[in-house]
């Protein structure tokens, strides 16, 4: 792709005259709007582009959940306010959330969260602002690859929001996009929802690849001297690994997405068992493929990209309780020890996904120990975080808010996620909402919140201009309580049998058959889970309103490090120019001398030569 | 602001970036074949037996044709061994030695393709028939003296179609001559040359498909993984068209980027040939 352009490499070492003469007419000049923010090469702009139109992703996530709460409380309901909306745009009749419409929702509600909000936010927003910053760099090594990847990912966005207006709707068969069910959905048409979901797939690996690829280059090669790997900030770390999970296991969902997309424009059989029979007849394929390999090479992705939902956020919250408690991190080599044994162990747990596919009990087995060996690490880190704060003389403001509950959420999300890892009682809980509400667990309140605390700390040094704390912590206590609101009485439904598939709510289900220890009761929980889906949006209202205001009208900073902060993203000017800093920076310690003895502040930058200076 | 080690390796890891980044981009094309290799695995462990024509095999074997197959792994390999003769040309800085290395690399590229091409086409005019009394053969239709393709002919789709059609009650055929069977003794070259000549009544016919991907899982993935390698090919050879003509003016101005341009393009060459040296045994010779 970029051999495409003469000079593929803006800034060539020795090529300054080289560089005038290809296509470098711009670079005397002030560049123009297009060049400077939607063309641009510079990693911190492009990380802006990313957190923007992943919000904004996020946000849709939102609204689709939101629309599906309604239905699985009032089923058949039309849905109030929007109904019209969605008649127009959707089709939906009389603005009800048909059958189809509400696993559209869903299909893409997951989607959307995982491939286009939380990724894009925590690994590319994050990683690509913050962690060039963090070394020392002047830019990532391969600039325009960097901006070829955020190309690439919105136009995967906007094929996937296609798909909403294909005939048969978009994609519907979960997230997971399960063969047979992705491919027989709408057989016949060949361009539906699902080729689009796939088509966009494939930009979205291609910029996840060219995204990672540049920041594990950028972080081996583009070090600032004295930058040695243990003096690397836990955060850099944390993207450094997650980089490593999106380059490996991304490729393999990549040829599993290739074979469906080939199911279904082809007709041939990658994931269509032999004897097919679809509405009684028996399907015009040849058979003889194998549903299971789709779930294998799913989730070889699956897994990994768990923690490449989470190890982003670990990282921000580090930085972030590093920082307010004014102490080291405790235990800062075994975090990072975990972070990489964390990178290892997830390609191997992919299978406990897969417990009711009947896979053998030695599978599962194996499956079982590995999966019960990687939350050691997990339970590491936390315990680090947690035992970091004691002590300390914590300062909470609104990003330490935040990060401080991330510990207890994630904890929750991770504790939950046990009983799923063992063979015999995922039997029991899998595919119930005890599941929804386990891994909502670990990203909503748990990543979202890190992402959050990551917005209000580094938005500073993004803007020159703090965050209002008011509004910051009205946003963060409204957040906390709803999100418990609506999660936790998931673990109690999950309990008492009630699928998450099911887009009545329940109420067929529950009514016709009332399973042996099932309770009707936990559908009255379905109102109070809408309710509280509300209060999040409303109270995410005050943080919206914040961000825009503040770029503007936030009190602006009197210093470079309004944080009072050692790793070097804050020894730049503010906010950061076109290669970061004035001169390179060398560094003479670990990332967080916080409070040392003897030193003449409570916190020594990593650039500063002499602690007493 | 320039980008440090763009052209010069960094003292600790002796990489030049771009050398780092292709080595990266590889790990994650290794993952990428890798996942359609496990693919094509897992499809033939789990193949139901009796399927194919005159192999009772639960996967087709010989339908491909080995001695071009072995001819475009040469041209292949050839094309490595130039690529490589290409850089080695601009380490001593001839460049008219480096531009002839990479036509001929260039057009191993090229040729790989167009044999590639016409590989395909003789699938697409193959064609296995199944009729209602068991019999199953592998052959070409005839229609106006020449081999009829898929997109004339009969499928799983339009068998209907193609017997609802007043006119047409049967098609010319010619039959493979029968197949030595694995594990059979074979006197000769393997096969005896008597084509076979029949009369198809549509009728008496259950199923008529050519050897494309609907047809089968093994031509699904046979054609899955070469299309994708083809078009690693074609894009590399785009690239490495790129560097023989199109970029000589940064061979004048910085000539040591130039060659690790071209070092690195001949890095990823080098990863499409390997694609192919595992491909060829496993789809052709397996």
């Amino acid at each position: 792709m970029s051999a495409s352009h003469s000079s593929t490499l803006p800034a060539h070492g020795s090529g300054s005259a080289h560089a005038h003469d290809h296509g470098g007419a711009h670079d005397h000049h002030e560049p123009g709007f297009w060049q400077k923010y939607i063309f641009s090469t510079d990693h911190k702009v492009i990380g802006i582009q990313y957190g923007i139109t992943a919000l904004s992703f996020l946000m849709l996530g939102f609204l689709l959940m939101i629309c599906m709460r309604w239905q699985i409380a009032h089923p058949g309901d039309p849905v109030p306010v929007v109904g019209r909306l969605l008649e127009v745009v959707f089709g939906a009749a009389e603005g009800k959330i048909s059958p189809d419409l509400y696993n559209s929702f869903g299909a893409m509600h997951g989607n959307i969260m995982v491939f286009l909000a939380i990724v894009p936010m925590a690994f590319a927003a994050f990683g690509n602002y913050v962690m060039p910053l963090q070394i020392g760099a002047p830019d990532m090594t391969f600039p325009r690859v960097n901006m070829a990847s955020y190309h690439c990912y919105w136009m995967g966005g906007i094929v996937w929001f296609a798909g909403f207006f294909l005939p048969g709707g978009a994609a519907k068969s979960g997230w997971t996009s399960y063969s047979p069910l992705a491919t027989i959905a709408e057989f016949g048409s060949r361009f539906n929802g699902q080729t689009a979901l796939l088509i966009g797939l494939v930009l979205l690996i291609t910029s996840s690849l060219l995204g990672s690829a540049n920041f594990i280059a950028t972080v081996i090669q583009l070090r600032a001297r004295g930058m040695s790997w243990m003096r690397m900030p836990f955060f850099v770390w944390a993207q450094f690994v997650t980089s490593f999970l999106l380059l490996l296991a991304f490729p393999p969902l990549e040829a599993a997405g290739i074979l469906q997309l080939v199911d279904n424009l082809l007709h041939t059989s990658f994931f269509l068992p032999t004897g097919l029979v679809v509405n009684g007849a028996q399907l015009g394929v040849s058979g003889g493929g194998s549903p299971l390999l789709w779930q294998h090479l799913f989730w070889f992705l699956g897994h990994p990209e768990v923690y490449v939902l989470i190890l982003p956020a670990l990282g921000i919250v580090a930085e972030v309780i590093a920082n307010n408690t004014r102490k080291p991190l405790w235990g800062y080599k075994s975090m990072v020890y975990s972070i990489i044994a964390i990178g290892f162990l997830s390609f191997i747990v992919w299978a406990h996904h897969m417990y009711l596919t009947g896979m053998g009990t030695k599978i599962s087995t194996f499956f079982q120990t590995t999966t019960m060996m990687i939350s050691i690490p997990s339970v590491i880190i936390l315990t680090a975080l947690f035992i970091s704060l004691w002590g300390g003389s914590i300062r909470f403001n609104t990003p330490m808010l935040f990060a401080i509950s991330f510990l207890p959420m994630f904890g929750i999300g991770g504790l939950t996620g046990l009983p799923l890892g063992f063979n015999a009682s995922d039997i029991f809980l899998h595919d119930s909402y005890y599941v929804i509400g386990h891994f909502h667990y670990v990203v909503a309140p748990g990543t979202m919140f890190a992402l959050f605390a990551g917005i209000y700390f580094w938005f500073p040094k993004a803007t020159g201009r703090m965050m209002n704390e008011t509004l910051g912590k009205i946003h963060f206590w409204g957040s906390l309580v709803a999100m418990n609101c609506i999660f936790a009485p998931m673990f109690i439904q999950g309990f008492k049998g009630m699928s998450r598939r099911m887009s009545d709510g329940g109420a067929t289900y529950f009514g016709a058959s009332a399973p042996m220890g099932s309770d009707p009761g936990v559908l009255k929980l379905n109102n109070m889970i809408y309710m509280s889906a509300l209060l999040l949006l409303a109270f995410q209202l005050p943080f919206i309103f914040n961000f825009f205001w503040s770029i503007w009208n936030g009190r602006k900073v009197t210093s470079d490090n309004p944080w009072q902060a050692t790793t070097l993203d804050w020894a730049t000017p503010t906010p950061p120019p076109h290669g970061n800093f004035p001169t390179e920076p060398v560094v003479y310690r670990g990332p967080y001398e916080y409070s040392v003895p003897g030193a003449a502040r409570d916190f020594t930058p990593q650039d500063q030569k002499d602690p007493k200076a | 602001m320039e980008i440090p080690y763009t052209d010069k390796p960094r003292p600790d890891t002796g990489l030049y970036n771009a050398k780092l980044g292709i080595w990266l981009f590889l790990a994650s094309e290794i993952m990428l074949f890798g996942g359609l290799f496990s693919a094509y695995i897992l499809l033939r462990v789990n193949a139901a037996a009796g399927f194919w024509p005159e192999v009772k095999l639960a996967w087709p074997h010989g339908l491909l044709n080995i001695p071009i197959g072995t001819f475009n792994t040469a041209v292949l390999i050839t094309s490595s061994v130039t690529v490589v003769m290409a850089w080695a040309s601009l380490k001593m800085h001839n460049f008219a030695r480096f531009r002839m290395y990479m036509i001929i690399t260039v057009l191993c590229a090229l040729s790989f393709l167009g044999i590639k091409s016409y590989e395909y086409n003789e699938k697409f005019t193959h064609y296995e028939v199944r009729l209602n009394n068991g019999e199953a053969y592998t052959g070409h239709l005839e229609v106006d003296g020449h081999h009829a393709g898929f997109w004339e002919f009969g499928s799983i789709y339009n068998l209907e179609d193609l017997k609802a059609k007043k006119d047409l009650k049967s098609l010319k055929f010619t039959a493979d001559p029968p197949r030595a069977k694995p594990g059979e003794h074979v006197h000769g070259d393997g096969a005896s040359h008597d084509h076979k000549i029949m009369d198809l009544k549509l009728d008496e016919v259950a199923h008529l498909d050519a050897f494309i991907p609907r047809n089968h899982t093994f031509f699904a993935i046979y054609f899955t993984i070469t299309a994708l390698h083809g078009l690693h090919v074609l894009g590399g050879a785009l690239v490495l068209f790129y560097f023989a003509f199109l970029s000589n003016r940064l061979w004048k101005t910085n000539p040591e980027q130039f060659t690790n341009r071209v070092e690195v393009g001949g890095l990823f060459w080098h990863f499409v040939d390997l694609v192919w040296i595992f491909l060829f045994p496993v789809v052709y010779l397996l």
